[in-house]
């Protein structure tokens, strides 16, 4: 951890929040991803074998597989671009808290089927 | 006293990594939160940020062994299609629990919401290990992004529940079995 003792028991920041709010709304968009991928495989039955990349686990090899590449890209990409920087936590940190609640809704059977 | 392969490996997946994740997730929230918000006389020493850390870490572990052990050893078995003819479901938990009105909601609601929502769990605690290793003490200073890894976290308490408590119904309605079976003790006649 790149920090001084006397920073740490400061009230001011030692670092930027570009890092942290990067990992934030990666893990925002990669869940969501991962319940968009899941519900159009319900969907399309063209998705659906699409994404069948191991055969014994079927589609759900490749929801997870594909949700966690865009995950890792966007974390990469994000940490790259704000690693240093400050940036507008707080409206990010919203976008990525929808993302999450409208992944946990759109991984819930009856909401999918509402489609 | 006897246990299958498939059921090993179903208790090594659900007790072993899923219950032990979420026992720990109740810890993790008390302590990133007291962590993170304290202010002296209370504060943290460097070890105690240090096990955090590694607590932290060993979660992450956790929820990716749960989450791949799940998907790719215990599914498979779990919606393996019975050969033509087959009469005798017990092998076939995904068809047992169809074959009935009465459990077909195990699958279609439970096993269906489980096996999708299981994964935001991994990908919530990652983030949170992340942020909480670079930032460690720091991040009571950031308040924003405090309060983002905490939600992440409580969501990821939440997923990991729904996953572990549809699992164990499922389990108790169309049980993983099969495979080698592995003698534990030899009973004795009383």
């Amino acid at each position: 951890m790149n920090m001084s003792g006397s920073a740490a028991t400061s009230n001011i920041p030692s670092l930027t929040n570009g890092s942290g709010t990067a990992a934030i709304l990666a893990a925002g968009i990669g869940s969501f991803a991962l319940a968009v991928l899941a519900c159009a495989g319900d969907k399309s039955a063209a998705i659906k074998n699409s994404l069948i990349f191991y055969k014994p686990t079927g589609p759900l090899s490749g929801v997870t597989s594909t949700a966690i590449v865009i995950w890792l890209l966007t974390w990469g990409i994000l940490e790259w671009r704000w690693r240093n920087r400050t940036v507008a936590v707080g409206r990010i940190n919203a976008v990525a808290l929808v993302l999450l609640g409208l992944s946990l809704l759109l991984t819930f059977p009856p909401v999918v089927d509402l489609f | 006293m006897e246990i299958t392969v498939r059921g090993l490996w179903t208790l090594i997946h659900g007790m072993g990594f899923g219950a032990l994740y979420l026992l720990a997730c109740s810890g993790a929230l008390v302590e990133l939160h007291r962590f993170t918000t304290s202010s002296p006389p209370s504060e943290a020493t460097p070890g105690q940020e240090r096990f955090l850390k590694v607590y932290l870490l060993g979660m992450v572990v956790l929820a990716w062994a749960a989450v791949l052990t799940g998907a790719y050893v215990i599914y498979p078995w779990y919606r393996a299609a019975p050969p033509p003819g087959t009469i005798g479901l017990s092998m076939f938990p995904q068809r047992l629990l169809m074959s009935s009105p009465t459990t077909i909601g195990w699958h279609s609601l439970g096993m269906e919401w489980k096996e999708h929502v299981a994964w935001l769990a991994p990908i919530s605690i990652t983030m949170v290990a992340f942020v909480f290793i670079r930032y460690g003490r720091d991040l009571k200073n950031h308040r924003q992004l405090r309060a983002a890894v905490l939600c992440f976290a409580v969501a990821s308490f939440v997923a990991a529940g729904i996953a572990g408590f549809c699992g164990a119904m499922i389990n108790k309605y169309a049980p993983v079995q099969g495979g080698h079976t592995i003698q534990l003790s030899q009973g004795e006649e009383k």
